[in-house]
């Protein structure tokens, strides 16, 4: 019987690369908080992980025969990011709130490291079994 | 693992930052630098930032509506640095060595209130991303300790 990393993983894996990939969202809404005319972007992370979880479960895929054509399947939640709807926008068209920003960023890496911890956990109960304790 | 981004991402922050601090720098330093005419005299400088597109974006020409996380900005960049319109400081010195022949000076137009709300924004600016470096830093030593 094979184990499979999928399988035992969950949805920890996904959570954890998501985490970074909004991180990097984040560390870029603040590097341009002085650019005028950027607009602050985010992703809806509970509708991005609910979808990854369905891909998980019913893989429907459609088969592609030929180099144009366009897999059904979404790899990542690029399409998702969203722009920021700002509470007060600035004259120069930039909406990044730096406070929101900072604080969002914080609690992302709170979520990250717990996201780590589940998925360590899961790694510890593997060697586990393997070792027999 | 894309956490290598963000690090690039905060060091475009500080380098963009730092050149900012030091435009201000100069036009603090400069602020009380007379001459006698307007072809002479400093000139206050501004840097203007903008959002580093990825690469992707420009070379295939794609819409800005899709696929956003690849072709999102990776960081900023000082785009240009300008110089003041603003009018300038004429002040009636008579007795300046620089003095024009009806007795006036004129000084750059720095505006040093200016200047200083600026270089606590830019200071500001730049902490943030040593902060944002750091939590990087600790959520990628957290993954080297996966397993363990």
């Amino acid at each position: 019987m094979a184990i499979s990393f999928d399988k035992a993983l969950g949805i920890h894996e996904d959570a954890l690369e998501l985490r970074v990939k909004r991180a990097e969202l984040m560390a870029n809404n603040l590097v341009n908080a002085d650019t005028p005319g950027y607009k602050a972007r985010d992703i809806d992370f509970k509708a991005v992980l609910a979808e990854q979880a369905n891909s998980l479960d019913n893989k429907l895929k459609m088969t592609a025969t030929a180099s144009g054509h366009i897999s059904n399947q979404q790899d990542s939640f690029e399409a998702d990011v969203q722009y920021r709807i700002p509470h007060q926008p600035s004259l120069d068209g930039n909406t990044v709130e730096y406070q929101k920003e900072l604080a969002e960023f914080s609690k992302n890496v709170l979520d990250y490291q717990a996201s780590f911890q589940f998925l360590n956990s899961k790694f510890k109960g593997l060697t586990k079994a393997l070792k027999g304790e | 693992m894309s956490l290598n981004n963000i690090f690039d991402i905060a060091g475009s922050g500080m380098t963009a930052q730092s050149v900012r601090l030091n435009t201000t720098a100069s036009n603090i330093a400069n602020a009380s630098s007379a001459a006698s005419n307007t072809d002479d005299v400093y000139r206050a400088r501004k840097p203007i930032f903008a959002a580093i597109q990825h690469e992707a974006a420009r070379e295939h020409d794609m819409p800005h509506t899709n696929g956003m996380s690849e072709h999102a900005s990776h960081g900023v960049h000082v785009h240009q640095i300008v110089e003041s319109e603003a009018e300038y400081d004429m002040r009636y010195e008579p007795n300046h060595p620089l003095a024009d022949e009806k007795g006036y000076v004129i000084y750059p137009n720095v505006n040093v209130v200016e200047e200083m709300a600026d270089m606590l924004s830019a200071s500001r600016g730049y902490q943030t991303n040593v902060d944002v470096m750091d939590a990087a830093k600790t959520m990628m030593q957290r993954v080297l300790t996966l397993g363990q």
